[in-house]
């Protein structure tokens, strides 16, 4: 497999200049003639397809979901980074580099992530342009917070629901272009096929969700930004329709998957209650400006919070990491927070769960204030919980949030299959082993907005337009292997509903390639997710049939891609070894129980190679060198 | 908890629809609505039926995905919360309860409880956006904009598109939603160049999609999941009238207007 990255020679601060100056331009009068075909419409989705509609391509833009304004995206709440140093705090563009490859613990590309916060500044600007309402001061001028990983305020914020205005941004200049006749939506419809073409990404064979109708669409260059797979864990942060057919189908077809393993368990969510549970929910990272995280000293502690003295309380966070504290980055704080639960000294009924305290916040701010800042993160608490935060600590545990894997992309976004590009949390580029927060908003707006529309036009300009013959045998394979499952899926006629293998799966990865790893979990895990899978085909119940909307026919397609995908994770996970970000393997720790890197073994991406159905996929590399950035022990001491 | 459900069940759009009835059993006050959904449906898959149809996707009140009618109240019977996020503990142990899709023109059912609401994208398409391409725009401190219409604005933009106010309304009138999109983008000074224009093109849209007008009910409000006032209503109809008479001409607007 080839792994060239192809980035641009000179000076890390000029690569993405002389990329942009190096790319070859499509004449704008033949920018029609050429087509592109996006797959998903969150931040990454949108924007890079309102973006390359501006520029005069031809755009079809798919979705699963009912319009492409409820993409994941949506959801995200506290807020998008960006090195513009309104706040006079020492930011940089060199800052937010450096904190965001340490914050990676080592382990992105250095060039990348570069000029992922070059254009950090411009998403500013270009969403205040289309009408995001962010924060203000009195002044008029934009607000800022602080956010984990980070000792600057560089993160811009609208109240609890950034994701949904930056989206509702881009899903807007998408409905512009729509409504121009430039972009042709296909909502409902579900990718189920790459088509490959003499090597070449062509276009996707897509199912209509309503009628069950399978569709062929191509195009001159297919783009990817249909999200992570953390729902491999069932029980995750993501929206329930979030999947990895796509990417996955990609990856079949001959694209690398690159660090599978690297999964990211965000501290605080809402605990779990009970088996009928169907996901968790965030409360924003930026809660940790504000509230203390703590348990009781004691183990088994059975007194409600307000009863216990602040002697007897262990705010584990800023005792363990007192420069950074509360706001330590993501993978640190949550396996703090399981350490502490593992010593027997969780709250709330199952003791899983560590308290976020805004007492003193409230004390020092007055609750108005904290209100303004956080209401509508308290209301979502409060209705979901029946627990008032102004009045008592919010119950919070870690719960699968997002995936730094993805498929493998070059410095173009460009898989290693021409011609398909991956944008957003689908790609594995630029958050290394761990992500900070507020940095996924700001990856799928670079990409959509900035990077896509340059690398996308390098491609095309290199290519001639057209599409393929519709009964071309690649085609006609694509439509046939998507015909193929649909009917196994519906014939297997057995007992079990998707919905109980996902739940079942999800409990062997969480058990097994969560928050800790060691060899003897990973090698059961290997184990039980390949008899599961077995099960599956041979007990699964799919009610229905295609030609329907038939939404146990979408899951049990969704679950089958998992179960094979929950495979590659575990042997991603054991073939690493050493603990990075949020891998964590439980032999490769300092004696304080901090991760530790193995740089002169693993200092590169892993990325995986499809070999066939039965066969042990091939693990190849790319080697990361870090030649701005010393390689250190990521403190955060 | 033990509730009886009776559920619109309506196979497609073509077909007729009629209530069904389930037993929902040994429910925990602790599920959210869609949990006790997922409960029946597991059932009724392991029966080989199948399953209640229901639009839902974050299961965190924010992607706008879900929405029914329970006992005839967009939502169910908590004020400002979606069906995701309503929980089980609102209702009591024995409780009969009648589950509908969304009923309006505009929404034609696709399936059980999902209905179609591509025409709220549409009525964004035709002018609910702000014209600026992708790499022109200015710092984004060039502009200041009032910190009370910045907040004004941002209270209008958490809409979510759910259609629950079309869903309230006796007229099934989108005036709440189109009202919340124009008063969002109105009170920012990046929006007024095509402020006359977008609601002109947003309302004709509406009309076009067969959804009702307006006549003061503000249904719309009490069922809205995030507290949209239909005040708003009221910004929309002043733009619009400020629009008609001035049709055709542009018309100066000095940025500090906004919100006026």
């Amino acid at each position: 497999m080839n792994l060239d990255a192809r980035v641009p020679a000179g000076p890390l601060a000029e690569k993405w200049e002389r990329a942009r100056f190096e790319y070859q331009l499509v004449n704008p009068a033949n920018k029609r003639k050429y087509s592109v075909i996006m797959v998903g419409s969150g931040l990454a989705g949108a924007g890079g397809a309102a973006a390359l509609a501006e520029l005069g391509y031809e755009v079809a833009c798919f979705c699963y979901q009912d319009s492409p304004r409820r993409a994941h995206s949506i959801a995200a709440q506290g807020g998008i980074n960006a090195a513009k140093n309104y706040r006079n705090d020492g930011d940089s563009i060199w800052r937010l580099f450096y904190d965001t490859v340490k914050g990676g613990d080592f382990r992105a590309r250095e060039a990348n992530v570069h000029r992922l916060a070059e254009i950090s500044v411009e998403i500013i600007d270009q969403c205040v342009a289309l009408g995001v309402p962010f924060a203000r001061e009195y002044g008029g001028l934009l607000d800022n917070r602080s956010f984990g990983g980070a000792q600057v305020s560089r993160t811009f914020y609208a109240r609890g629901q950034t994701g949904q205005q930056l989206l509702l941004g881009a899903y807007q200049a998408l409905e512009r272009q729509i409504g121009a006749g430039t972009v042709r939506m296909f909502a409902r419809h579900e990718m189920l096929e790459l088509i490959v073409i003499d090597g070449r990404a062509r276009g996707i064979v897509v199912r209509d969700m309503v009628t069950g109708e399978i569709e062929t669409h191509f195009a001159d260059a297919v783009c990817l930004a249909t999200g992570g797979y953390g729902n491999v864990f069932y029980l995750a942060t993501y929206a329930k329709g979030c999947n990895t057919t796509a990417i996955w189908r990609a990856y079949k077809q001959g694209a690398g998957f690159g660090n599978p393993c690297y999964t990211q368990i965000h501290p605080t969510c809402i605990p779990v209650t009970g088996e009928h549970q169907s996901k968790l929910t965030l409360m924003s990272e930026s809660l940790r400006n504000d509230g203390r995280v703590w348990v009781p000293k004691l183990p088994g502690d059975q007194r409600s919070a307000n009863q216990i003295p602040e002697a007897e309380r262990d705010y584990f966070l800023e005792r363990m990491y007192p420069s950074y504290g509360n706001l330590a980055p993501r993978d640190i704080a949550s396996r703090a927070a399981k350490r502490v639960c593992d010593e027997g000294r969780g709250v709330g009924p199952s003791g899983y769960g560590v308290f976020l305290d805004f007492t003193e916040a409230i004390g020092r701010l007055g609750e108005d204030a904290v209100r303004e800042k956080y209401g509508n993160l308290f209301e979502m608490y409060e209705r979901i919980t029946d627990e008032d935060p102004y009045k008592v600590p919010m119950r919070i545990y870690p719960a699968s949030h997002y995936t730094m894997g993805g498929l493998w992309v070059d410095y173009d976004l460009m898989s290693s299959i021409p011609g398909l590009f991956v944008l957003g949390e689908a790609n594995f580029s630029d958050h290394g082993a761990n992500r900070l927060g507020a940095s996924a908003l700001m990856q799928g707006l670079a990409d959509g907005y900035f990077v896509i529309p340059y690398t996308v036009g390098n491609y095309l300009a290199g290519v001639k337009p057209g599409a393929p013959a519709a009964d071309h045998p690649g085609v006609r394979a694509a439509v046939a292997a998507v015909e193929e499952r649909l009917r196994r899926l519906l014939s297997v006629k057995g007992k079990r509903t998707p919905t109980s293998f996902h739940r079942e799966l999800g409990k062997i990865m969480w058990e097994y390639c969560g928050m800790a790893r060691n060899r003897a979990g990973l090698e059961a895990a290997l184990r039980k997710v390949p008899a599961l899978r077995e099960e599956f085909w041979q007990n699964l119940t799919v009610t229905g049939e295609n030609g329907e909307l038939n939404q146990q026919l979408e899951l049990a397609g969704r679950v089958a891609d998992f179960l094979e995908l929950g495979e590659l994770i575990c042997r991603d996970a054991l073939a690493r070894e050493e603990s990075c970000g949020g891998h964590f393997r439980e032999e490769y720790q300092s004696e304080d129980g901090e991760a530790k890197r193995d740089d002169q073994r693993f200092c590169h991406a892993a990325v995986w190679e499809y070999q066939g159905e039965g066969r042990t996929p091939l693990r190849n590399i790319e080697p990361l060198t870090f030649e701005n950035v010393h390689l250190a022990t990521r403190s955060y001491k | 908890m033990n509730l009886t459900l009776h559920v619109w069940r309506q196979k497609n759009a073509r077909a007729a629809g009629t209530f069904v009835t389930y037993r929902a059993a040994d429910i925990s006050p602790d599920m959210s609505f869609l949990e006790m959904l997922d409960v029946v449906n597991e059932g009724l898959v392991a029966q080989g039926e199948d399953p209640i149809a229901f639009d839902h996707d974050c299961r965190e009140g924010i992607c706008g995905a879900c929405g029914m009618m329970v006992n005839g109240e967009p939502h169910g019977p908590r004020r400002r919360t979606t069906t995701c996020q309503l929980h089980m503990r609102s209702f009591r142990d024995g409780q009969e309860l009648w589950l509908e899709p969304w009923r309006a023109k505009a929404f034609p059912v696709i399936r059980d409880l999902i209905v179609d609401r591509s025409a709220f994208d549409r009525i964004i398409a035709a002018g609910g956006f702000i014209s600026a391409p992708i790499g022109s725009a200015p710092d984004g401190n060039a502009i200041p904009v009032r910190k009370e219409n910045a907040d004004l604005a941002m209270d209008a933009a958490a809409c979510i598109g759910c259609g629950a106010c079309v869903a309230a309304c006796p007229n099934a009138s989108a005036s709440l939603f189109v009202a919340a999109k124009i008063t969002h983008l109105g009170m920012l000074p990046q929006g007024q160049p095509e402020r006359h224009e977008r609601a002109l093109k947003m309302i004709a849209q509406m009309d076009a999609e067969r959804f009702g007008s307006c006549t003061n009910h503000e249904e719309c409000e009490a069922a809205c999941p995030k507290g949209i006032p239909a005040a708003f209503i009221g910004r929309m109809n002043a733009d619009y009238v400020t629009a008609s008479f001035t049709k055709g001409r542009r018309v100066a607007q000095l940025g500090d207007s906004a919100g006026g």
